[in-house]
């Protein structure tokens, strides 16, 4: 899983049906100190997180695990909204 | 699978409900060498793993085999602590 920081949100009126009513959300991935690193990428959002909120992403077909993803053709899934990160020092 | 050190944790309150009370470490993976190798990622952790140990993690959905049959939504997982790695110089 990758930390990410919630930048904005996707709306998709034609799309796959097992995806309507799912929210999308544009992420940029960031290092455990807030540093943003990588490409945007857009996750389907299962626990109601907002822009401006640090998150959690799966990636890969494990995001069909993700609640009521069964079966759904997504391959990034927010599943945690992150309180904080705690990093050993020296790290 | 790919050895790496935890250098931290990660606590999440509002998160899948497969994922409540398993525990989210911060993974920095490593080389043959030990030497800092990628970049960092959040692992469940399956075995009891602390923050300073060097370990090895499995990636994709390899990573909720241990918890089965409970579909735990991530896509690395840590699933053994490492003793020691002896690698001759090549």
């Amino acid at each position: 899983m990758i930390l990410a920081r919630i930048v904005g949100t996707v709306v998709a009126t034609r799309k796959d049906p097992r995806l309507v009513s799912n929210k999308l959300l544009v992420a940029r991935p960031m290092d455990p100190h807030g540093k943003a690193e990588g490409n945007y990428l857009v996750a389907v959002d299962t626990v109601d997180a907002g822009v401006g909120e640090t998150v959690l992403i799966v990636s890969g077909s494990s995001a069909r695990m993700a609640s009521g993803m069964k079966d759904c053709p997504v391959d990034a899934a927010v599943v945690g909204i992150v309180d904080h990160v705690e990093v050993a020092a020296g790290d | 699978m790919q050895l790496a050190k935890v250098i931290g944790d990660v606590v999440a309150t509002v998160k899948d409900g497969n994922l409540s009370g398993i525990r989210l470490m911060l993974l920095q993976p490593l080389g043959p060498d030990l030497k800092a190798s990628g970049r960092t990622l959040v692992a469940i952790d399956a075995i009891g793993a602390g923050v300073g140990e060097t370990v090895f993690f499995v990636r994709g959905k390899e990573a909720s085999f241990p918890f089965h049959p409970q579909e735990v939504p991530t896509d690395a997982g840590i699933v053994g602590i490492v003793d020691h790695v002896d690698v001759p110089e090549m």
